[in-house]
């Protein structure tokens, strides 16, 4: 039998579905699954977690991120605007400063906000324990990237946006705080957003300052509790924490996407 | 005193000498249209009144203040010079009133209320006062260039600079912008428009300057310049902007069919 065109197309396209589902079934029927609930999703560990996952590792967890986030962004905008000024001193810093940062590991950072200055400054501290080292030592490598993010956003509003404010009489200062960085964030709301997942995901570096019950996050309490429960079910409640915090704000992106296509 | 008072106005980029010698006067009332073939000089001539490029050499006065001097204060001048662009500029992260208020507010200081009074007038003027909401990407383009004449307006300048307000819309949208322009020029504001609307030129105009390789070719009435223009090359351009469709083969140098 000859099948035209169309049908062949339509053909091929079920036994796609097909081909999907029993590789689906294949899996599931393998899977032993007693062990792999045993293993991880025992609902006694999971509970014993619990509320100390949400109300310490998570709030914590969070906190970093906020904490880091708020001073990358705005060491970031600064080192951006550097690296726009007409002032040759000031690209070349923001420049170095980039180029520096972007290519250290924020583990190896990290440890020199922790343990490297300190030692280096015995007399002075970072103000805020841990929370102060962790804003400080994660936020510079992350102002790296938003810099370079916060640039490409204000080169992306058009020039005319910026002169048709100097002609109603703005002076410079006032048109790229009024006009063209309202703009410029609304145009790097995506990678910025991106930019708070990354570093979500790079507070579970923290604990290698030393955390304590109070200050510790959720990589390292899901750490903790799989060593004293000698079972990995911990991991996966960490796992779905960290979706948790991540999963909404991709939504919100999404919805501030759409605000902004309007306005555009 | 004269509106604009420009004298040996010359502007380079890099080593390209696009004006070369202006000297041009704008009296207060004036409806001055400068006409001429792209890459003239004519928007660079009309961006260095308000300093968006900096000439080379040259003075350029806007009511008595020389703008060309290093100690001016270039930003209270641009409050004065009203500006309408080709690609109208408006500000896409703020609504039409917002547009029309920010720089009341930012620059003049007027007070909420008041910035929003003189928007919904000037918008009214424009004839868009139901589109205070919008946001600009919302509107036509012949909408846009209104509420762009709109924003300049409400900073009550003594003076409009209109850099081909026209000629990025489509053509059924002209007429609305031109009707509005045609409106300013009745009531007395005095404006210097870079355009390639030939007809308006005519009617609106009380000069017509044509440039051409970063001078002045020739200027005066509109009458004289369309009906009888004393220089070749004035008379080659309007040739080829007003009959098109006359252009023959080898006037451009083909061989004739």
């Amino acid at each position: 039998m000859k099948l035209s065109r169309r049908r062949r197309q339509r053909v091929l396209r079920v036994a796609g579905y097909v081909v999907f589902g029993l590789a689906i079934l294949a899996v599931v029927a393998a899977a032993d699954w007693g062990r792999l609930s045993d293993a991880f999703f025992r609902s006694d560990v999971a509970r014993s977690m619990f509320p100390e996952a949400i109300t310490v590792a998570l709030r914590n967890t969070i906190l970093y991120t906020l904490l880091a986030f708020v001073f990358g962004l705005t060491l970031g905008l600064v080192l951006a605007l550097m690296r726009l000024s007409s002032i040759l001193p000031y690209r070349w810093f923001a420049t170095a400063y980039i180029e520096l940062f972007r290519g250290l590991p924020a583990l190896l950072v990290l440890f020199m906000v922790g343990y490297g200055v300190p030692l280096a400054f015995p007399d002075r501290e970072i103000p805020g324990g841990v929370y102060g080292s962790v804003t400080v030592g994660l936020g510079l490598t992350a102002a790296a990237y938003m810099a370079e993010t916060l640039r490409a956003g204000i080169q992306a509003v058009p020039k005319g946006q910026l002169e048709a404010a100097r002609t109603l009489g703005m002076s410079h200062p006032r048109a790229m705080v009024s006009i063209v960085l309202p703009q410029a964030f609304r145009i790097v709301i995506p990678p910025l957003t991106n930019e708070i997942i990354l570093l979500t995901k790079d507070t579970s570096l923290v604990y290698v300052l030393g955390v304590t019950s109070t200050t510790i996050e959720l990589t390292k309490f899901a750490g903790d509790a799989l060593n004293t429960r000698v079972n990995p079910t911990p991991l996966v409640v960490a796992g779905l924490l960290y979706l948790v915090i991540t999963l909404p704000l991709s939504q919100l992106v999404r919805g501030l996407e759409r605000r902004a296509a309007k306005e555009r | 005193m004269s509106t604009i008072e420009i004298a040996g106005l010359h502007k380079s980029f890099g080593r390209l000498e696009v004006l070369r010698g202006i000297d041009l006067a704008v009296e207060p009332g004036e409806v001055v249209c400068v006409i001429g073939p792209s890459g003239s000089g004519k928007s660079t001539l009309l961006r260095c009144v308000n300093l968006l490029e900096e000439p080379t050499a040259g003075t350029i006065r806007v009511a008595g203040v020389e703008v060309t001097d290093p100690d001016c204060d270039i930003d209270a001048v641009r409050r004065g010079i009203g500006m309408v662009f080709q690609q109208f500029n408006l500000f896409g992260h703020l609504t039409v009133r917002e547009n029309v208020t920010i720089a009341q507010r930012r620059v003049l200081k007027r007070s909420r209320a008041e910035a929003t009074r003189i928007a919904t007038e000037n918008l009214a003027r424009v004839g868009l006062a139901e589109k205070a909401d919008a946001y600009p990407a919302q509107l036509s383009g012949g909408q846009q260039q209104r509420v762009a004449i709109a924003r300049a307006l409400a900073m009550d300048p003594q003076l409009m600079l209109f850099d081909e307000p026209t000629s990025a819309l489509d053509p059924e949208l002209v007429g609305e912008v031109l009707a509005v322009m045609r409106g300013l020029a009745a009531e007395g504001m005095t404006m210097l428009v870079v355009t390639h609307e030939m007809a308006f030129a005519r009617e609106v105009a009380s000069r017509v300057v044509f440039m051409d390789g970063g001078v002045i070719v020739e200027q005066g009435p509109p009458a004289t310049v369309f009906g009888n223009p004393a220089e070749e090359r004035t008379r080659e351009f309007l040739h080829r902007v007003l009959e098109p469709t006359r252009v023959s083969a080898t006037e451009i140098g083909a061989p004739e069919s």
